[in-house]
Parts: structure tokens; sequence; C-alpha cells
């Protein structure tokens, strides 16, 4: 029997009902995304909203106005004046003549790309895969297309100038660069997955993509290692420096600090004190420790003969003065975090390992550093970041002098917003963004994924 | 909350008032502003806020009006007084303020001009020209009641100029001279002295200390020929050859100084002169009342003051030429040495928010002027504490205050002389006043002579780079507006 809707009118009324029940169905099927939404909505206005609103001021000039502010729309030109234009000195630094020394450095900066591209590509997931051919040409095509990339955009270092006279000569669009960039990166990308290589495209570009920034970054630390350099390698200074020395001597306490010795509670405490201070008292307390006329080593410099020693003159040893100054400040952190990394370790392949008679050396190598690896790249990472953001100590210490020489990008951040140069500031900031999430994504993706032995994305 | 109880207390006040008319005139008049809260801001002292409360209360007991001092780290002050009277929340009636600001703060100043020229007690004609002429004025109408007088001195060790058989310095080679002769010699403090001291640390005031050298050299036909641009042209004077031999000066100054003198701010020069430890030094008013501190000073009565020293021969802005002075050229020469002493920073001054109630502005003025009558001031800036220096030509008649602070005759003359002489000066400095001048000084001019001390830069590369940046300034922020302002602060035609 078939039946009409119109022959049973009871069914009417039952239709209202259901869509209800549906909507409050779906409602229910909702109530997550429907209690959490404004929530999210609050979170995402809080943390997006400063960064768009910073992107834009980056983009304008600040001024005063009778009864308020104006923000005039000015496109790049924030960007263009610090990295070609009459704030380049502060950021990037000042060319200089290229020694052999620089050269050589800058030929090892190719060969560590290669190296790292090679790194990450191989694929060794598991020991029957091990064996896989290593596509040594797909790395080599990569890394000349970052090359070729990076030379033609360096704004100083050697062949900038011809680089820039072959620009001015085309005199292309910006747009129309991007694009060949673009069809650069996408050649080579393709040509690599013909090649062997295992990533996806799109990790493949992004690899191009770090690999030229790096190489940039090399490329103005050559030209300017003969004259001066700027904040943005006196920050990568701090950063690698800093963090490197942090770590190995945070790394060494933490290995004796969990042998059975007297006193250990003692050493334990003293070695994390100086991470309760707060930054701008460790600077002062710095500042202090370092003055050589008045200072507490100041008699002992003397009774060694060594005079007065004249760091703050020198740019080099006033930088490693701020250097060793936030070794001192953040060595603590490390230390504890791998102190508790290594007490977690697996006691029985320890005792076992003892049982046997392994070198120490061997035990650690095989044992303690697997062991703590995961957590030894997490305070790495943390360290890397919080390591970009170094101002207290630079601005107390010494201001940024002598000259330049020890302005973070932060400090130059700083002084510029300090003066009311908002646009400037910004744009300084959204560069150190930039090279700051470089520097985690590719710690990441070169360093610690190869070392995990996990495959190429 | 206490905004919105100024009606209240307003109504309270007039009944008040209505209620002492019955009493005694005299009465009605002295508690004239009773009721008005006064909500003032300036920075954390104890210097300028001690006085500032110390002279408020007396104040609200003479008249009823009740001074609430707001105070911030004087690194917050400029934004934080902006940012009260830009958006219009305007929670601040009145601040004690540093003069150099007034450019991005004029439109948002009460013109005081009426108000100073009625007022009879604040004796106006006693203020050092300087100060009544151009640190308080902008484009010819008065702002600012200045409540301290501000500008770079040069310091000697009597002692030390006695046992080298020398005069103080008149010029800057003078000054040379004498910091070789002495530096690295031992005057009896037991250990050797250095030559000079003057502050060279970056970010802080070495971009005061290398106009302090240069004016003398750039500016020589009094304050509005300026000693920053080319009022005519604003043409930036800092690429020619006086300022390049100022820049020679300053570093070789470096030559007889204490180590690490690149890292010393005024602070940590200042302490190293009173403590014995340099012949020569460049400073603010401070170290006079410093110097006579048994607690703090070694030095207490060897210590000289005088005029900035000077040059025998100026710039000639169309050659950028140095020539050497005449009549015509340095008319303010005295033995053909010209000196133009720089009022660095200015002078904290007092200022009135134009968009304060009426009443609250007559009562700001009035804390202002009474804190500037010579009955107060007189007294306050004879005390190191107040931070408070002299700018008043009856400061220097009456000897008392001083003695009784603890100045010996001899030290209250030379200091005062110095003082004098500066104030007196027709030739004076006035800082760089135009919008946005930070970034002309504290951050162009500061950078550049940081990485010229650092041995970045040459003399001639320092004084392109601080043409160039200052150039491009002046394009990006509006030359015209810029030359405008320029000479409505130096009060150039």
């Amino acid at each position: 029997m078939t039946r009409s809707p119109d022959a049973n009118p009871g069914s009417l009324p039952a239709a209202p009902p259901r869509i209800g029940i549906r909507a409050t169905e779906w409602l229910d099927r909702q109530a997550g995304t429907v209690f959490i939404g404004p929530a999210v909505v609050v979170v995402l206005l809080f943390s997006v909203f400063p960064l768009l609103a910073s992107a834009w001021l980056s983009l304008t000039r600040f001024s005063l106005q009778s009864g308020g502010y104006e923000l005039s729309f000015i496109g790049a030109s924030n960007y263009r004046k610090l990295i070609t234009g009459s704030q380049q000195f502060h950021l990037l630094g000042t060319a200089g003549e290229l020694s052999a020394g620089a050269w050589i450095g800058l030929a090892l900066a190719f060969a560590l790309l290669a190296w790292a591209l090679l790194r990450s590509l191989r694929r060794r997931v598991g020991f029957a895969d091990a064996v896989q051919q290593a596509p040594h040409a797909a790395a080599a095509t990569l890394t000349l297309a970052c090359a070729l990339a990076a030379t033609t955009l360096a704004p100083l270092g050697p062949l900038a100038a011809a680089a820039q006279e072959a620009r001015d000569a085309l005199d292309w669009p910006w747009f129309a660069w991007l694009l060949l960039g673009l069809v650069l990166f996408a050649i080579a990308a393709v040509s690599a997955r013909l090649l062997g290589a295992s990533a996806t495209l799109s990790g493949l570009v992004g690899r191009q993509l770090a690999g030229t920034t790096w190489l940039l970054i090399a490329l103005i630390a050559a030209g300017t290692s003969g004259a001066q350099q700027g904040s943005l390698l006196t920050t990568l200074f701090y950063v690698v420096g800093g963090v490197s020395l942090q770590f190995a001597i945070g790394l060494g306490l933490a290995l004796l600090c969990a042998q059975p010795i007297r006193a250990r509670n003692y050493f334990r405490l003293s070695f994390f004190i100086p991470l309760m201070v707060t930054p701008v008292g460790i600077a002062y307390i710095f500042r202090m420790l370092a003055d050589m006329g008045v200072g507490p080593f100041a008699p002992i410099a003397r009774a060694l003969g060594l005079g007065a020693v004249t760091w703050a003159q020198n740019a080099w040893s006033a930088r490693w003065v701020v250097l060793v100054g936030d070794t001192w400040q953040w060595v603590p952190f490390i230390f504890i975090v791998l102190l508790a990394a290594i007490e977690g370790q697996p006691r029985d392949q320890l005792e076992a390992a003892q049982l046997d008679g392994a070198p120490a050396w061997r035990i650690f190598r095989d044992i303690t550093w697997p062991a703590i690896a995961p957590t030894a790249a997490a305070v790495v990472l943390i360290r890397l970041i919080e390591a970009f953001k170094i101002v207290d100590l630079p601005n107390v210490l010494t201001n940024g002098g002598p000259g330049i020489a020890t302005e973070s990008m932060t400090l130059h951040a700083f002084i510029d917003w300090r003066s009311l140069n908002l646009g400037g500031s910004a744009a300084v900031a959204y560069l150190l963004l930039l090279v700051s999430t470089l520097m985690a994504v590719s710690f990441f993706h070169f360093v610690v994924r190869p070392a995990r032995g996990e495959g190429a994305r | 909350m206490n905004r919105r109880s100024i009606p209240f207390l307003a109504t309270l006040a007039c009944t008040a008032g209505l209620i002492s008319l019955a009493g005694t005139a005299a009465h009605a008049q002295t508690k004239s502003y009773a009721g008005v809260t006064l909500n003032v801001m300036t920075f954390t002292g104890p210097q300028i806020a001690e006085p500032l409360q110390r002279r408020g209360k007396e104040f609200e007991a003479a008249t009823g009006a009740k001074v609430n001092v707001i105070t911030v780290p004087y690194s917050d002050l400029y934004q934080k007084l902006l940012t009260d009277w830009s958006t219009g929340t305007n929670s601040i009636d009145a601040a004690i303020l540093a003069p150099q600001w007034m450019p991005d703060y004029v439109n948002f100043l009460e013109d005081l001009s009426p108000r100073v020229k009625a007022d009879a007690r604040l004796r106006e004609d006693d203020v050092a020209p300087f100060f009544r002429e151009f640190s308080q004025k902008y484009a010819g109408k008065t702002y600012t009641v200045t409540l301290d007088g501000d500008f770079h001195i040069a310091y000697y060790r009597t002692d030390v100029l006695a046992k080298l058989g020398r005069k103080p310095p008149q010029t800057w080679d003078e000054y040379l001279d004498i910091a070789k002769a002495a530096h690295g010699k031992d005057f009896g403090d037991g250990k050797p002295i250095v030559g000079s001291c003057i502050a060279k640390k970056r970010n802080a005031q070495s971009f005061w200390m290398i106009t302090s050298v240069a004016g003398a050299f750039l500016q020589a036909k009094g304050t509005s020929e300026g000693a920053f641009f080319d009022p005519a042209t604003m043409k930036p004077l800092v690429n020619n050859e006086a300022f390049a031999r100022a820049l020679e000066i300053y570093k070789e100054t470096g030559k007889y100084g204490p180590p690490n003198e690149i890292n010393m701010d005024v602070g940590d020069t200042r302490t190293l002169f009173v403590s014995g430890g340099c012949a020569l030094t460049v400073d603010w008013g401070d170290i006079g009342p410093l110097a006579v501190d048994p607690k703090a000073s070694k030095v207490v009565d060897k210590v000289g003051a005088l005029m900035l020293p000077g040059s025998t021969k100026v710039l000639d802005r169309a050659s950028g030429k140095l020539v050497a002075c005449d009549k015509a050229r340095c008319p303010h020469a005295v033995n053909g040495v010209n000196r133009a002493p720089f009022a660095a920073f200015g002078g904290w001054s007092g200022a009135v928010n134009a968009k304060a109630k009426p009443q609250a502005k007559d009562a700001a003025y009035a804390l202002f002027s009474y804190m500037s009558q010579p009955e107060q001031s007189n007294a306050d800036v004879t005390v190191g504490a107040t931070g408070f220096n002299p700018y008043r030509l009856s400061q220097f008649k009456d000897m008392g205050p001083w003695k009784k602070s603890g100045m010996s005759d001899q030290a209250a003359k030379d200091y005062l002389g110095a003082i004098q002489d500066s104030l007196n000066s027709p030739n004076m400095v006035l800082d760089l006043r135009i919008p946005f001048n930070q970034r002309y000084q504290q951050v162009a001019l500061d950078t550049a002579m940081a990485r010229y001390l650092a041995g970045e830069l040459d003399v001639k590369g320092t004084m392109k780079n601080i043409e160039e940046t200052w150039n491009e300034l002046n394009d990006e922020l509006g030359k015209a507006k810029q030359q405008a302002a320029y000479k409505a602060s130096i009060g150039a035609k």
C-alpha cells in the first residue's frame, strides 16, 4: 500500500518536532564548539590582534597630531631603510674587504648547508632502509638553487655589487623577482624528486627557503667581517654562541651533580640561584662584577699585573662580556632540566653496563645521551627562542656600545621605539620574528629530526 | 574618582567661599582655591618631586588647593603625559617636565603669557634672560614656568691647576693642554689622577657633550643663530670644519680620560670627579653642591667652575670653514674667545594642561608661580637634593644660603660665577626643540657618536652619517614643518 503524505494527516504534525529534534541534535553535536567558541575567539583576538596591528604598524609612519596621533601608510619603506637604506649599517652591518678567512668561512657555510640538506633527505627509519642510496645529486641541486637565490638577493657581501647591477639593468618589478624565485625553487624541487629525494615538494621548497636565508646570513657575515657587523649578526652570536656554551656547561654540571657526591644539594641549589633573580637584577649584578675599576675582580686583575682591563672598548671583548653574563644567568635553567632527565634515565641499563665494566664515555654515549636527547632538544629549542629576546644585559652593561657592537635586535627595536619611531621599531621586531622562527624550524628539521632518524617530509 | 568629585567639591568650595565672605576678606583671598584638587605629574624623585611635594603642602595650607603629586620613572614620563593628554583622558592637570619636549606638547599646553605678565610676585625680570626669552617660550608665547636652570659648565681642580701653574682653560685647546699635563700624575691624592672625565657612554649623555664642545665653534651671534641647523635653510650644521674640530677634541679628551671612559655615563664621571679622580670635567650644575658635601666628596674646597671653554675660530656658514673671530663674526667674544654655553636638557619647568578645568588651571599656575618666586626658589636651589639649579639673577646676589650649605667663599664665588657668566651670556645654545627631537639626538646623533668613539667611523664618516640621517629625518617628518619649529624655538626671524 502506497501512502501519500496527504493521505495521512496525522503525519503532518509530526514533522515540526522532527526538525526540532534534528536541530537539538545538531546543537548537541556542536555543543563543544558553541561552548568553547567564545573563549577561542577571545584568545585569538588577544594573540592575533597584536600580531596584525604590529604588522600594520611596520608599514606606517607614526606622527603626533593635535588631539591624537596619525599612522600614515608608507609601504615597505621601513624595511627598505633597514635592509638597503640608511639603517643598513645598524641591522646588517658595514661592508668591508673580504679576507681569506671570510672566503673559507663562506665555503664552509656552503658545505654545511649541502651536508644538512643531504642529511635531512636521507631516510633512516628502521635498519633495513638505512642502506637506501643517499640522494647526493638531489641535495646538490637544492644547494645550488639556494646559492643562486642568495647571491642574487644579498644586499651586501661578495658579488652584491654585481647582482645589484644586474638587477638594475633588468629593472623588473619586485613581484617578477618573487615569481622567478618561486619558479627556480619549484624546478629545483621537482628535479630533486626525480633524482630520488623522498620529501614532499612543499617540504623541498621550505628547505630551500630556509637554506637561502641561512646562506644570505652567511654572505652578510662574510661581507661585514672586515668592517662592522650589525644587530642581526650580534643577536645570532648571542643565540648560537650563548646557547652552545650554556648547553655545554649546563650538561657538564648536571652530570657532575647526578653523581653520588657529598653536599649534592648544596651544589644543586647554588648552581640554581642565578635563575631566581630577575633579569634586570642579574644585569646590574653582572655590571658590578664586570667593573674593572672598582669591581670585585679588579684587585685580582691588578695582582696578576693586568692593570685595568678595558673590555668595554673593544667590540668583541664587550660582546663576550655580554655572552658570559647571559651564560651565567641561563646555565641554571639547562642544568636543572638536564639534571631531571639524567636522574630519570633507566637504572637497570646503567647498572648492567657498569657491571660489564663499560667505560664512562660509552655509558654516556649509548645510554645517558639517548635517554636525555629528547629533553635536551626541547630545552635547547626553548633557549634558542628565549635567547633572541636578549635585551636587559646589553642595555644595562654597555647600552649597546661600544658603537653598536653589543646591540641585539631587541635592543635595536627598543631604542627606535623609545624615540617614537614606532614603524621602524615594528619592522625590526618583524625581522626578528622571521629570523627566530626560521632558527627554531631549521633546528628542528635539520638537527633534531635527522638525529632522531626520522623520515624526511 | 577624583575627577568626578570635582564638581561636588567645587560646589562645596563655592559654598565655603560664600561663607568665608562673611569672614575676614584676607581669609577669603588666601583660601581662594579651596576644594580644588590638582593632579601634578613629574618623575620619580627624589629630585624635583621632593620640592614639589614640600611646596605643594605649603601651597595647600595657604590656598586650600590639594596638590596630588603623581610620579612615574623618568623614562616613562614623556610617554605617560603625552598619552594622557593626546587621548583626551586629561587626568593630569599640570606637570613639571623637560622643556625640550615642548614641540611635541605645545598643542596640549596652556598659553601662560597673560598670567605671567600679570604676576608681579613671580618677579619675571629676575629670571635670567635665556630662560625668560627662550626656554619658557615657543613661537613667542610663554608656555612654561622655569623652576630649574640646567646647562653644562666645566669644573677643574683648583689645587691641581695651582700645582701645574695653569689658569682655568678659556678655550678647548687649553682644556686639552691642561688635561694632558695633569694626566697620570699624583697631586697628593695618593694615586695618579686622570686629566679629563667626560661622559662617553652610548645611549647616555654623549649627544649633549658633543654639542657642549661644538657650540662655541658653531654659534657666535646669539641664541637665535642656532647651533644644530642653519635656520634659513635647515641645513644641518654637522658636516663642516667646526664640527670636525669638535669631534677631534671630544675624542682627544678620552686620551687623558679614565680607562673604560667609553662605558661611563655622567653619573660615573661625576662620582669619579668628586672622589678626586679627575683634573677636569664637564657636567651640569650638580657637582657644585656635591663637591662641598663632606660625606661624598674628597675635593671639598678644591673645585672651581667656569663657563664652558670657547674657541678663537668659528664656523663660516657659507664656506663651511673655520675662520678667526673678529668683531663682526663674534660680537659676544671676550678677549677674542667665542663662548657658547649649552643649555643641555634645559631645566625642569612647570606647564599646565590646556584642557584642565579653568579653576585647576589657575591653581596650577599659582602653584608653579609660588615655587618659582624668589622667596621659595632662592632657598631650594642651594639644596642638592631638590635637583634645582640656579636660574634667577638674585640667586647670585645673596651668598647666605650658599654658605649655609657648606660652600666656602671662594667656592661659592667660583661656582656661582660660572653659572652667572653662562646665564648672562647672550650666546647660550638652546637644546634642539623640534618635533621628534629624540630621533635626531638620542638616536641618530648618539649612535653616530658611539660609533665614532668606538672607532667604527672616522671624522668624515661620522659627519656624513649625521648629516644624512638628519636630512632624511627632515624629509620624512616634513622639512618645512621642522624648519618652522626650529625657528620658533630659537626665536629666529
